[in-house]
């Protein structure tokens, strides 16, 4: 589903050169999540900005759904993947009520919104239909996670892209948004490429993952050798160590 | 450790008892803390609890520190013998920084933006250690070395934006150290942190905190990190103190088991969902309770 070839983007700021992404490569399957770990300013972050087309400066190439994009997408691309943040709060428009919110991607792509889909969207995601007529500081973290997770899935993108979704929720909320992400990824079908810094988060949602160090890509190894503690650099095993204090 | 549980009264660093934290017109409160109770001697005690349930309120209320909208009241709220209710703001501000210490999440709020670290750790030592000019710079100095950073002469000279959050973080535990307060409260210290500095700065902590024999509150959302590094664990829910723990396996109130079930852990088979708080369950132990 995710083809990605030697990828290289390079951050320029005054006569300094920061070489953000080395030549990544990797490849996700249709239905399966990729999870990326690593500290910040790994990469990690810039290359799913760059699967996102929010990222316009890198080099290599990018397949998805079996054809090439662009560093500048072309609107039949768009529709391709949708992207989850880490702040709910930021992703939201503050003064638009939760049914403008959603409608706003359906208006974009010229296709029809109405009432209707925004309600059959809330109520997938577990939220009441009437939440539509609230504003995003009337709901909770929690609450406000799902409606971004909703208004991602409303063009029914193939792929969807996914920054510490939970990070800044509870653990106890966070456990719940993470059972409603692998319920849609089993009925929907979807793709992941999920980014964080929790090995335990990855565990328990990703078939595989890759370790990020300066913009390399360093380790690939599966969920199952994560869990086994069967992993093969020593930065894995250090970063391994000091997730479980 | 026996030598760390509080023994005497010398010993008890702080007392509280009764202690109620409110919002709103007193005819119909809202309690964010209700009724907390606990002892601190020279130890480590972690307060664990979701967003909301009171323990930064409680942090604050010690401190004095609460918002002016918030009403404090306790049956008793000593430290060191001390009645922090009845102390006149004068005598509080005295023993904020001196005597307790209160290290909060994200150093980039706490630090000023426009002056070097190394001169805002410097007036620490003059303000509490009375120390002048090239006396205190030296103490700042040695601060930074304590808190195992590398070059401590250039870092001296960096702006709060020039320096890592890990970095921030420990010149924050730097200044907060510095005159060896007897009690130290630090509100979620590690989360704004990567995993991999989390357990350096903890460390760095925990091994500050033992060698000046002071006591040391750590509030955090996370129950496993806070099992690791503290003697006592106190679970709070919705303002109350529900429950006491010394390890995770002690762990007997729904609510705890509740929290240490959600976190997602790489032992064990792989659950197809995770265990999430039975909500309806615990409304009705409050209302019964």
């Amino acid at each position: 589903m995710i083809k990605v070839r030697n990828i290289d983007v390079h951050f320029q700021a005054h006569h300094h050169d920061k070489h953000a992404v080395k030549s990544v490569s990797f490849s996700v399957a249709r239905g399966e999540c990729l999870g990326i770990v690593g500290e910040s300013g790994c990469g990690k972050s810039t290359v799913l900005r760059s699967l996102a087309g929010l990222e316009t400066h890198w080099t290599g190439t990018i397949g998805m759904a079996g054809r090439q994009v662009g560093q500048k997408r072309r609107r039949d691309d768009l529709p391709l993947v949708q992207m989850v943040f880490q702040d709910p709060y930021g992703s939201l428009h503050p003064r638009h009520r939760i049914g403008r919110a959603l409608k706003e991607p359906l208006i974009s792509m010229g296709r029809t919104a109405d009432d209707d889909i925004v309600g059959v969207a809330l109520e997938g995601v577990g939220l009441p239909r009437h939440f539509a007529g609230r504003f995003p500081h009337q709901l909770s973290g929690g609450q406000r996670q799902r409606v971004a997770i909703a208004r991602a899935l409303l063009l029914k993108p193939p792929i969807v892209l996914l920054d510490e979704p939970t990070s800044a929720l509870d653990v106890s909320v966070q456990a719940e948004v993470l059972n409603l992400l692998s319920a849609l990824r089993r009925e929907m079908e979807l793709t992941y490429v999920f980014v964080s810094h929790d090995l335990g988060v990855i565990g328990q949602m990703c078939d595989r993952l890759i370790v990020m160090r300066d913009g390399e890509l360093i380790e690939e190894m599966t969920a199952d050798e994560l869990r086994g503690r069967r992993v093969k650099t020593e930065y894995a095993r250090e970063l391994l160590e000091k997730s479980f204090i | 450790m026996p030598a760390d549980t509080p023994t005497s009264a010398s010993d008890r660093l702080l007392h509280v008892r009764g202690l109620d934290v409110t919002f709103g017109r007193s005819a119909n409160p809202v309690f964010a803390v209700k009724g907390a109770s606990f002892d601190l001697g020279r130890e480590r005690l972690g307060i664990v609890g979701e967003s909301g349930s009171g323990k930064s309120t409680l942090g604050r209320a010690i401190m004095r520190l609460h918002p002016k909208s918030a009403r404090v009241t306790a049956d008793a709220m000593r430290f060191m013998g001390t009645d922090l209710m009845s102390l006149g703001e004068a005598a509080m501000s005295r023993l904020r920084g001196s005597e307790i210490s209160l290290i909060l999440q994200d150093p980039r709020y706490s630090l000023n933006p426009v002056q070097p670290v190394g001169m805002q750790i410097a007036e620490v030592a003059e303000v509490h250690l009375g120390l002048k000019g090239k006396a205190s710079r030296a103490a700042a100095a040695d601060m930074l070395a304590a808190v195992r950073i590398r070059d401590v002469e250039r870092t001296m000279g960096l702006y709060p934006h020039e320096i890592s959050g890990g970095m921030g973080q420990r010149v924050m535990i730097a200044m907060m150290l510095l005159n060896k307060p007897k009690l130290v409260i630090a509100d979620e210290p590690t989360s704004a942190l990567d995993v991999s500095v989390r357990s350096d700065v903890l460390t760095l902590l925990d091994n500050l905190v033992r060698e000046n024999a002071s006591g040391l509150i750590l509030i955090s959302h996370d129950i496993r990190m806070v099992a690791r590094f503290c003697d006592r664990i106190i679970v709070m829910y919705a303002g109350r103190m529900v429950e006491e723990i010394t390890s995770l396996a002690s762990a007997r109130h729904p609510y705890t088991l509740g929290l240490i079930a959600a976190m997602p852990s790489l032992d064990g088979p792989r659950p197809d969902r995770l265990p999430v708080l039975d909500r309806q369950l615990l409304a009705q132990m409050k209302e019964s309770a």
